[in-house]
């Protein structure tokens, strides 16, 4: 990214918004096999009811890729050195995950130009699921 | 179920390598929707600079499950899993890795603290990432919550 690219980012900017599909539990399946994450609980209806849930729950880690995706739509992977965030709802089956991003922070260390943004994913009910930041950098 | 204490911090899980397939690369960017070329096209990747298809940002997590048993420290600290929930998750990148790249991984438990009155206990467990020569390629943390009061006691 040149000078005058990162000058044009202002704190405050709204990235653009990643909006997934509602949930399906194949989804779900596939996002065990392919994440090879097989807890039980994600696919599983009767270890879920075990567990004292009404019905399986998606991986946190999906919702995250979700986040994800909306970062390196916008910047190239290469350029995130950080990426943190805290899980505060479950997301159930047939919800739709919306993530945002704000630039909040921009400095320049060490001939590195920085950018914090501000990471936050709903459901279309409008409680958030996670929320935490990332760090990117550029030469 | 057991109280834990800042005795677990130090505790290592096993260490392990684990080549970065393009394959599997290809289906978690299926399962995750993903269709940017850099993700899916090895050519579009080389394009880009990177050397192969690029690891997403998420995707260390998921070669951690490749080993024997990603939850090997849970069944020996005898927390049941149906009270496990993942309630945060950072990573530190310093290298992307990419697919043909062989990652070695080694783990250990860095923070173990409680909320009210250990009803909710939190274990952080580090991965350390660096490729065979030794260079580092990210960290990253899970940290989970138990219930200890949960129904799976």
């Amino acid at each position: 990214m040149n000078e005058e690219q990162y000058e044009e980012i202002q704190v405050g900017l709204h990235l653009p918004a990643f909006e997934a599909p509602p949930l399906s539990r194949q989804a779900l399946a596939i996002y065990c096999g392919a994440s090879g994450d097989h807890n039980p609980i994600h696919v599983d209806i009767d270890f879920a009811k075990s567990a004292g849930l009404e019905d399986v729950i998606a991986h946190g880690m999906l919702v995250m890729a979700y986040a994800g995706r909306m970062l390196t739509n916008w910047m190239p992977q290469s350029a995130i050195r950080n990426f943190d965030i805290r899980f505060l709802n479950m997301t159930e089956i047939g919800e739709a995950i919306c993530s945002n991003g704000v630039v909040r922070e921009k400095f320049i260390e060490a001939n590195q130009k920085f950018l914090i943004v501000e990471v936050l994913a709903k459901g279309q009910d409008g409680l958030n699921k996670l929320s935490g930041s990332a760090t990117l950098s550029f030469p | 179920m057991k109280i834990f204490g800042k005795e677990l911090i130090g505790y290592q899980t096993p260490k392990f390598q684990v080549e970065v397939e393009k394959g599997k690369l290809k289906l978690f960017s299926k399962a995750i929707g993903e269709m940017a070329a850099v993700y899916v096209d090895e050519e579009a990747a080389k394009s880009l600079g990177y050397r192969s298809l690029p690891v997403p940002p998420t995707f260390l997590f998921c070669l951690e499950m490749e080993r024997a048993d990603p939850y090997d420290w849970m069944l020996e600290l005898e927390i049941p899993l149906g009270n496990v929930l993942h309630a945060g998750q950072s990573f530190t990148y310093h290298e992307t890795a990419c697919a043909g790249d062989i990652l070695q991984f080694s783990g250990e438990i860095i923070d173990v603290y409680s909320k009210k009155n250990n009803e909710l206990q939190f274990i952080v467990h580090r991965n350390y990432v660096c490729f065979l020569e030794g260079a580092a390629v990210a960290e990253f943390d899970r940290t989970v919550v138990i219930q200890t009061r949960g129904k799976g006691n």
